[in-house]
């Protein structure tokens, strides 16, 4: 005889998981244990908001007060995805309106949001908590106002590089006159002016307020002037950091941060004079986050602030950092976990080369805990990539972007094999990786036998052969999203792996060789993945060995979408286009 | 397979001018399946749509300054490389004022270019820049760039040039793909030619002045296939001419 844990205790051991990960092995175990378990989940997070309906979500959970979702694949940030493609946010808000009414909190990455939409979630959950909309699209400031007025119990709003509508700052007069639950208030996306008395009074009744993120429209007399009333800050994004230089304007800004005891994390910083960051020099050593990447400030300037974070954990910077004042990152800042290295020039013609290789061994040397890293350079070195292995075998995520594509090696002119087949193999954690410069197919045969963790994988104008996309999902057991772009392989692997696709959220792949009756023989073969030939100029006739520009591949629950564009061609929209006998070679 | 309509497209694409790398997004390496016109379009090109604060900066190339490139708002290849688009709007905007500030700079610097060592590594505003000079090949969508001042002479630049574009390792596909004999790009026995872009902007011929006049005064070079070579100097003038491209 079975014994069988009885459900309110299985009920209260649940409450204690948080993790969605673990919750949905527990919901795998037997059927009593799927139902506690979805009768119990709180907090729902769906990586692609195609793979599942709305109403089947709301359906499963019950109880759930967050909803986290994610639409446009992440080449979307990168303009590889046409506008119009779809993630509309629209369907899930009617759901849950519908079914989920008790609903507080929402989280939205790359979907398209409306200021209906906006209006439809301060109307319909009474008890509205959070929203963060983090690069989304289609909406205005009036829909932001709807939010501001209506959910009275709002603790967060957060807009990350959201393309909005600007029409003007009036919509932070809209939160409600008394006080506010405020705690987190994010508009650095926003462009227009915000009416600093307006800004001032909402900070003054906001006792909870925690975190404050202003546009670069906000000058540094306003900064000031919202600083002196809200000192209880722990994460400031300022507004633009250039004004005239008087020197009373820096003693006051420097008496407003000196006052601010329990500042941890610094951003914005648009514009930065030099002359200016003394005035951060109080709030420096109890940093743990500082965003310096959109500070054009050159090196001696930076280490003379940096020097003074030895609590940093997070820092974000330009390569106008150089490798010098890595170095000096290496030694200073020995809690660092993340590091970001962002180029200062777009230009693929820039032969400036403010940081090289050597920039990231310092500072995977020197910082014991760096666990991640986002690199951008010109060029780099096997060498450098094993010592970084060898040093930093705790990394978790590595995404080394040499901008020069095909770069190799540029001291042995060999590509970067041995290079990143130290990383996979060394940093046994690596949780998410992005390659560049020159790889042959042998990089690929490395990463799919060693990188046994990785979930997310980023390649571009990598790769000889099919070989390398065949290495990938034949190897990389716990591979979950893989992008790819101009990279010269497709069909044979494509169809060789095609069960693995089905173990994966998606695959992204543009400007490589797949041809479109590859993806209609796939999507036949497997129905329960979603594929998508995103074609944005589609040739008169389409013969069957036909690149196409770009496929999406995702599996689903949902069936083929039907929001789907002209540019998007899938078999079920376009049934005639029979699958006619290939001959794959 | 070509039709029309994508070779159409990637004929005017691949007009625009000298050395930008068009028709975005492309995949360099050609496994020789449809042959180099297919690839033209592969993506987008960036357009000022792309960037929408950028007003009208698509700056010309301003030959004021050897090595370090203009401020241009268009990148050669649609998301490459990979930043946000706030953020790349964000460093478009510092470029504007950046450039001017330089022009100023280099203003300055002018008078002290005769000191300059005879290669091509120059220090502006404290960075060094190493003689890496861009170079394009027609059909090709990625340019490379070569170290000028790891060669002593054309034959070797020419081998590099010619292992770059037409790898001959066996197993690996060069950028073209077709091509796997040696090219011999400078005694015009070839299908294309080796041309560059000197200091005044005029396109020519590589191996008619000494090697280190040459690494001098080149700019950029340009693997030209050989029928478009002739009239070499007039080129740059009548860019209607190119409309009769062939594909790769």
């Amino acid at each position: 005889m079975a014994l069988r844990l009885p459900s309110k205790v299985l009920k209260h051991i649940l409450s204690f998981i948080d993790s969605n990960e673990d919750r949905n092995s527990v919901s795998l175990v037997c059927k009593s244990w799927f139902e506690t378990e979805r009768k119990t989940r709180k907090r729902v997070f769906v990586g692609n908001c195609y793979a599942v309906t709305p109403a089947a979500v709301a359906r499963r959970f019950p109880e759930m007060r967050s909803l986290t979702l994610k639409g446009k694949p992440h080449f979307a940030d990168y303009n590889l995805v046409p506008d119009g493609w779809g993630g509309y946010a629209c369907p899930w808000i009617e759901a849950m309106a519908a079914k989920s009414p008790s609903l507080e909190e929402i989280r939205l990455k790359r979907m398209v949001v409306t200021d209906e939409c906006l209006e439809r979630i301060a109307a319909s959950f009474k008890d509205f908590k959070v929203l963060v909309l983090t690069s989304c699209e289609g909406f205005s400031t009036d829909g932001i106002a709807a939010i501001a007025s209506t959910c009275r119990n709002l603790r967060v709003l957060e807009l990350r590089e959201c393309i909005v509508e600007d029409l003007g700052g009036d919509w932070l007069s809209y939160f409600p006159e008394t006080s506010t639950s405020l705690v987190s208030l994010d508009f650095s996306c926003l462009d227009s002016e915000v009416k600093i008395s307006d800004l001032e009074r909402l900070v003054s009744r906001s006792p909870n307020l925690k975190s404050l993120k202003l546009n670069p429209a906000v000058t540094l007399d306003g900064l000031v002037s919202i600083l002196r009333r809200a000192p209880q800050l722990t994460e400031l994004g300022t507004g633009s950091f250039a004004a005239e230089l008087k020197p009373e304007a820096f003693t006051k800004l420097s008496k407003a941060f000196s006052n601010c005891k329990q500042l941890q994390s610094l951003s914005g910083l648009w514009d930065v004079l030099p002359e200016y960051l003394p005035a951060l020099y109080s709030v420096c050593p109890g940093l743990t986050s500082l965003n310096l990447s959109y500070a054009t400030v050159r090196m001696p300037d930076l280490v003379e602030l940096l020097r003074r974070c030895s609590k940093l954990q997070k820092l974000w910077v330009m390569d106008l950092i150089e490798d010098k004042g890595l170095e000096a990152v290496a030694s200073y800042c020995k809690e660092l976990r993340e590091l970001r290295v962002f180029p200062s020039e777009p230009d693929l013609d820039a032969t400036n080369i403010p940081v090289t290789e050597q920039g990231l061994v310092y500072v995977s040397k020197g910082c014991r805990k760096l666990e991640s890293v986002l690199y951008f350079c010109v060029q780099f070195t096997n060498a450098a990539l094993i010592t970084i292995a060898r040093k930093r075998p705790n990394l978790k995520c590595f995404r080394l972007c040499v901008i020069e594509p095909f770069a190799p090696d540029y001291k042995t002119n060999e590509p970067l094999d041995k290079g990143f087949k130290a990383i996979a193999e060394g940093c046994k954690d690596l949780r998410r990786l992005s390659v560049s410069g020159l790889l042959s197919d042998k990089a690929f045969k490395y990463i799919g036998k060693h990188a046994k963790k990785v979930r997310m994988l980023s390649i571009a104008f990598a790769g000889d052969s099919d070989l390398m996309l065949h290495h990938l999902l034949s190897g990389c057991q716990s591979l979950k999203k893989l992008e790819i772009r101009d990279c010269p392989f497709g069909d044979t692997a494509l169809l060789e792996n095609a069960a693995k696709l089905e173990t994966m959220r998606s695959l992204w792949m543009s400007s490589c060789f797949v041809s479109f009756g590859a993806c209609k023989l796939l999507s036949q073969k497997m129905p329960r993945l979603n594929v998508e030939v995103i074609d944005e100029h589609p040739p008169k006739t389409r013969p069957e060995s036909s690149p196409v520009e770009r496929i999406y591949i995702y599996r689903t629950v949902a069936g083929p979408r039907m929001d789907t564009p002209e540019f998007v061609w899938t078999l079920h929209k376009n049934p005639e286009i029979g699958v006619s006998k290939l001959a794959i070679k | 397979m070509i039709t029309e309509l994508e070779m159409g497209k990637g004929e005017s694409e691949l007009e625009l001018g000298l050395g930008l790398s068009l028709g975005g997004g492309t995949a360099a390496k050609i496994a020789g399946k449809s042959g180099g016109g297919a690839w033209g379009e592969r993506g987008r090109l960036l357009t000022a749509k792309d960037f929408p604060s950028v007003g009208s900066k698509r700056a010309a190339d301003s030959p004021s300054h050897a090595g370090s490139s203009p401020p241009r708002s268009s990148s050669q290849v649609v998301g490459w490389p990979p930043i946000g688009s706030h953020r790349m709007n964000s460093l478009v905007n510092n470029q504007a004022t950046k450039s001017a500030r330089e022009e100023e700079e280099a203003g300055k610097k002018k008078v002290n270019d005769d000191h300059q060592p005879k290669d091509v590594t120059k220090k502006v505003n404290g960075k060094v820049q190493l003689g890496f000079i861009k170079v394009n090949m027609d059909g090709v969508a990625i340019g490379r760039k070569v170290d000028l001042n790891a060669h002593s002479s054309y034959e070797n630049l020419a081998q590099t040039l010619e292992d770059m574009f037409f790898r001959t390792n066996p197993g690996t596909i060069g950028l073209t793909g077709q091509f796997t004999k040696p090219l011999r790009l400078l005694d015009g026995s070839s299908e294309f030619v080796l041309t560059y872009e000197d200091k005044e902007g005029d396109w020519m011929l590589v191996g008619d002045v000494p090697w280190r006049m040459f690494i001098t005064s080149v700019k950029r070079l340009r693997v030209m296939k050989t029928s478009e070579a002739n009239g070499l100097a007039a080129r740059h003038q009548e860019p209607k001419e190119r409309q009769r491209n062939q594909p790769a």
